[in-house]
């Protein structure tokens, strides 16, 4: 599997990427590449072998459902770029 | 040609916890803005997300409360869209393994004699969590954002395309809306979100096996509402199918204002979500002990306590439905039934569901708040079992009760002088009075005017303020008129 220009350009803005047209040729050089090892991870014969989810082989540790936590939003609020009346404000967005 | 619809529901039910599910932050609805809302609800940098044990609780007592299977091993994966009341850039949520799988739901559509049951298969359920929520007015030109929902513990509950009907999903919605307020993992309040359907809508020629294109109507958060948003758009996808038009996939909103779904986004620019494992978390693994222990706690369902209020007790399947409708009311009923008795089952059904409802619905009062206890409602009835009082009157010793004149029925009964006479001498008596004042009436009977007995009953009766039993009344009227 090798991705074309077209390919990054749609995953550039899935991620919200702006990449020039020179970048867009490194970017889709490098993606195929790592396609390529991921290629040679396939090719190896795992008949048998349960998948895993994560890397470590150790289950999720549970919290008590406590409330733990207390109100810090001035903190956070002071290194916002803009907040009004306890919202953060950002460009305004329309779906 | 004959069309046939075929609906799935997606439903987000807030799950009862304290605090997020996956940090220490508050969950209680109605704070200010983004005071509940803390580093890893904010997504700074370095932040790791810590798995709630009681959202992993509440999805266990869904899974087994309709009968699914309880995922040994289910996975977090991540979401990806961009949107700025999601600040990560991904929602948490279970994708390939989810934590509860199949199961179904038992559902009556319609009710009385047209009513049919019809038996709802369920495809999964997971865990994940809320995103923050957006204002758009107000802000010159800018966009509001509270993340105080950031990170509230939701259950996605999804159906398989079994339902027919607007009607079946509204009645499927229904019953899924009691049952998680039910096993206590969602106090079900719609007007403050907790509990939102997504209705997936397409149609097809009747008897076509391949399902039609759907469209997907976002966030219904009443049962009107979701009826009138299916009914629209069922008939928009059959006009534009028989106008020539293909049905596209999309997302579309209800307008509740104009009655019309309209489109939100087409399958062209839909959401790639980009799914894969959370790195954060772990596998969730649910032993089997786990799963005992929660069952334990389990209350019994409402469908095993409908068909035991109509196995045991000889209810209709109307009244043990209605009586099952939320665990309140069942309480109410089952304490009134301990304290009346068995034998007076129905009765005492009749009282709660005719009377106390009409009542509690007039003042806008809960079953929680009504101020007749289940106690003093069987006592109501007890005194009309054993004849001491007539329906009549039991009315008017409810009415006293539920003003708080006296403990119980007996006190009313006693301080207001409202025993039933059975005294055969005293009716007698009365009788005799009666007869006596009413010569007119005496003579038109034995000349056979049926009416001018009832006109003596009524006499009578009003002689005893309505004390007289009734029956009595009229046997020793008929015997002393020479029957």
């Amino acid at each position: 599997m090798s991705l074309n220009l077209e390919d990054v350009a749609r995953i550039a803005r899935l991620a919200r990427l702006e990449l020039s047209a020179v970048e867009r040729e490194t970017t889709r050089d490098q993606l195929n590449d790592i396609l390529g090892f991921i290629e040679q991870l396939q090719a190896v014969d795992t008949t048998g072998i349960e998948p895993m989810a994560h890397a470590v082989d150790v289950v999720q540790r549970l919290r008590p459902d406590v409330v733990t936590e207390t109100d810090h939003r001035a903190d956070f609020q002071a290194v916002a770029p803009e907040t009004e009346a306890g919202l953060y404000l950002v460009p305004r967005v329309v779906e | 040609m004959n069309w046939e619809v075929v609906i799935g529901l997606e439903t987000h039910a807030q799950l009862q916890t304290k605090s997020k599910i996956f940090s220490g932050s508050s969950i209680a609805f109605g704070a200010a803005p983004n005071v509940q809302a803390n580093a890893v609800d904010i997504a700074l940098p370095g932040v790791l997300p810590v798995l709630n044990r009681e959202a992993v609780v509440c999805a266990i007592k869904f899974g087994l409360a309709v009968g699914a299977k309880i995922a040994p091993r289910s996975i977090f994966a991540r979401k990806n869209y961009f949107y700025p009341d999601l600040p990560k850039g991904y929602q948490i949520s279970q994708f390939e393994i989810p934590v509860v799988s199949g199961g179904g739901l038992a559902i009556t559509v319609g009710s009385g004699a047209t009513a049919t049951e019809k038996f709802v298969q369920l495809t999964r359920a997971h865990l994940e969590e809320d995103a923050g929520k957006s204002l758009h007015e107000d802000f010159h030109g800018r966009t509001g954002i509270d993340l105080n929902r950031a990170g509230t513990p939701l259950l996605e509950i999804v159906t398989e395309p079994d339902m027919r009907s607007s009607a079946e999903a509204v009645a499927y919605a229904r019953t899924l809306h009691a049952l998680v307020q039910w096993i206590g993992i969602c106090d079900g309040n719609m007007q403050e979100g907790s509990f939102r359907c997504d209705a997936n809508v397409s149609v097809r020629p009747m008897g076509q096996k391949e399902l039609g294109t759907r469209r997907e109507i976002k966030n219904l958060n009443s049962f009107r509402f979701m009826q009138q948003a299916i009914d629209f758009e069922v008939q928009w996808q059959i006009n534009e199918i028989e106008e020539g038009r293909a049905i596209q996939q999309a997302t579309v909103l209800f307008d509740p204002d104009t009655g019309e779904t309209r489109s939100m986004r087409s399958k062209e620019d839909a959401h790639d979500y980009r799914y894969f494992p959370d790195p954060d978390l772990l596998p969730l693994e649910i032993g089997d002990d786990w799963i005992a222990e929660v069952g334990g706690g389990l209350p019994e369902l409402p469908q095993a306590m409908q068909q035991r209020f109509a196995g045991e007790l000889g209810l209709s399947a109307y009244d043990a439905a209605t009586l099952t409708a939320s665990r309140e009311m069942a309480a109410y009923f089952e304490a009134a039934l301990a304290s009346a008795g068995r034998e007076n089952a129905k009765p005492v059904a009749n009282w709660v569901m005719g009377e106390l409802a009409a009542r509690l619905n007039k003042e806008g009062l809960g079953i929680v708040a009504s101020p007749l206890s289940a106690q003093q409602l069987a006592g109501v009835v007890r005194r009309i079992a054993d004849n001491t009082i007539s329906n009549k009157i039991a009315r008017d010793v409810f009415d006293a009760l539920w003003a708080g004149e006296g403990k119980d029925a007996d006190a009313v009964i006693e301080a207001k002088g409202w025993k039933q006479i059975t005294d055969t001498g005293a009716i007698e008596a009365l009788v005799d009075e009666v007869l006596a004042a009413n010569a007119k009436s005496v003579e038109e009977y034995r000349a056979g005017k049926e009416k001018a007995f009832n006109a003596l009953v009524g006499q009578a009766m009003k002689a005893t303020r309505g004390k007289a039993n009734p029956q009595q009344v009229t046997d020793l009227l008929k015997k002393k008129l020479g029957g």
